[in-house]
């Protein structure tokens, strides 16, 4: 026991930089999958057949393929088909991919989520709109979207919290995220070795943040509740 | 020239006709009403005067300006359209009001944003947004709604919903307001009130073309009644002549179905 407090300080050092890196995935997915993903939903909802038959396909392929394959084919097909290595050999470039591939990931489950709220707002608000003389970019921004965001928040929190466990998966790309640094003290890391407890601390990290992002979306939806 | 002057309008959906031709004529400060079975084309012709479907063939023109024509093509651009359908109001069966603003600003929103076009919108803005919030509150309560004012419209009855979309159309002052069907999704009391209000519109002369099955209230408020059938007007004319003393039978055979259930 006085072994475990002498080396927590460390453990915990190594786990908090792990943290850092899963952080910084969620985030940098977030912002960028959730405004991609309102373009590729209207590129799936396209009156130009071209452009949303080819945008639902993507959509398809991405969602009916594992996150930990995309994330392998968009790290190694640079260096290994193309020959130009072009993430860069460190953490960095490893985050940029991981990034990349969680984006799009994302993105195309966010858009089939936009798509169905979109799709469930009656006509009968667009033609509501038109009739008062406004443009269809003044319909959508001021009278769809937020009812469509009262209806996407529930599907979309439960992604988000999808989202926070699944950046483990960068670990096949060995980002170095907080499991990465959990498991490092399996085998030995800082002077400590064959220890398992870290990983049920890098556990109690997770379901930290889940329940700060649970609270936050909850807080959302509240303020969504003064209109039906 | 008379102040609506509808002529020949045609509408098929995938090969069915739903309009044949119709033609209809309204004097200003007049009230027609459209009468007919279900599946007679009214809310069709209705969404064709508010360029929410455009017709095949015929043109629609209010004041002697042409707001459609079919032959020209020029005027299903969509930005030419949007300023030329303000000439019409519509007031739906399903109210539509959006959920998320309040009464005023239910009526204010499309005001506001269209005040943006004006010239020197920046500099003017605060009055004229103070100008189109006392205007809504205005039609408001001559509606009846002074202390609904910033209720949601899950917070109000199906009666004071229709109210405010009343008002709504309203404020953009059209020339010439459409109803369709505005009670039919009410219960009779608040059925009640949404008819007052529109008998008091009909006293302050606004013209008006009113989809209704209220055959007694029709006869009451309009100068106009036009029956309508198979997608035509088959009857047009003084409420007493069509209601009264239908020169058809079909118009007979329609009255009498209603006059019985
Ligand atoms: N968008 C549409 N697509 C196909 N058919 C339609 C459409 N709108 C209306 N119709 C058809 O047109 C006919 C007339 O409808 P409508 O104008 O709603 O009549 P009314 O309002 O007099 O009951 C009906 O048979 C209806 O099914
Ligand atoms: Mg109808």
């Amino acid at each position: 026991m006085e072994h475990i407090l002498q080396q927590m300080p460390i453990v915990l050092r190594s786990l908090n930089a792990g943290f850092l890196q899963t952080l910084k995935l969620f985030f940098v997915t977030g912002l960028g999958a959730i405004p991609l993903g309102l373009v590729i939903a209207f590129g799936s909802m396209s009156r130009f057949r071209p452009l949303s038959v080819l945008t639902r396909l993507v959509v398809w392929v991405v969602r009916g393929t594992p996150l930990m394959i995309q994330l392998l084919i968009i790290y190694y097909f640079p260096g290994i088909v193309l020959h130009r290595a072009i993430w860069g050999g460190g953490e960095a470039g490893r985050f940029l991919a991981a990034a990349i591939a969680f984006i799009f990931n994302y993105a195309c489950y966010f858009s089939e989520i936009y798509r169905g709220g979109i799709q469930s707002v009656p006509a009968g608000q667009t033609e509501a709109g038109l009739v008062l003389g406004m443009t269809r970019p003044q319909i959508f921004f001021r009278v769809t979207l937020l009812q469509v965001v009262k209806r996407i928040v529930p599907p979309m929190s439960n992604e988000i919290i999808t989202l926070v466990k699944d950046t483990a998966l960068a670990r096949i790309i060995a980002l170095q995220e907080i499991i990465w640094a959990g498991q490092a003290f399996l085998r030995g890391s800082n002077g400590i070795a064959g220890a398992l407890w870290p990983l049920f601390f890098t556990a109690v990290y997770y379901l930290i943040f889940n329940g700060v992002v649970t609270l936050a979306l909850e807080r959302l939806e509240k303020r969504l509740d003064y209109f039906r | 020239m008379a102040f609506l002057d509808v002529k020949g309008i045609r509408k098929a959906f995938g090969g069915t006709e739903v309009l044949r031709g119709v033609d209809l004529t309204l004097e200003q400060g007049q009230v027609l009403s459209l009468i007919g079975s279900s599946g007679a084309g009214k809310t069709t012709l209705l969404r064709c005067l508010n360029f929410l479907e455009t017709p095949d063939a015929g043109s629609v023109s209010v004041n002697g300006e042409v707001l459609f024509d079919a032959a020209g093509p020029a005027a299903r651009r969509e930005a030419d359209i949007r300023r030329r359908r303000l000439h019409f109001g519509l007031v739906f069966q399903s109210f539509n009001l959006f959920p998320q603003y309040t009464a005023l600003q239910n009526v204010a929103l499309a005001g506001k944003l269209l005040a943006k076009e004006e010239p020197e919108f920046r500099g003017r803005k605060k009055q004229l947004y103070r100008d189109i919030d006392d205007r809504a509150r205005q039609l408001l309560e001559q509606m009846g709604l002074a202390d609904r004012l910033d209720s949601y419209p899950h917070q109000l009855s199906g009666g004071q919903q229709q109210r405010v979309a009343i008002a709504r159309a309203l404020a953009l002052q059209p020339d010439i307001l459409c109803f369709d069907e505005p009670t039919s999704a009410l219960d009779p009391e608040l059925t009640a009130e949404v008819l007052r209000v529109i008998r008091g519109l009909a006293q302050r002369r606004t013209t008006m073309v009113i989809v209704t099955h209220e055959i007694a209230f029709a006869r009451e408020v309009s100068t106009q009644v036009a029956f309508m059938d198979g997608g035509v007007v088959v009857e047009q004319g003084p409420p007493e002549q069509v209601i009264g003393a239908p020169a058809l039978e079909r118009t007979r055979r329609f009255l009498e179905s209603y006059m019985s259930s």
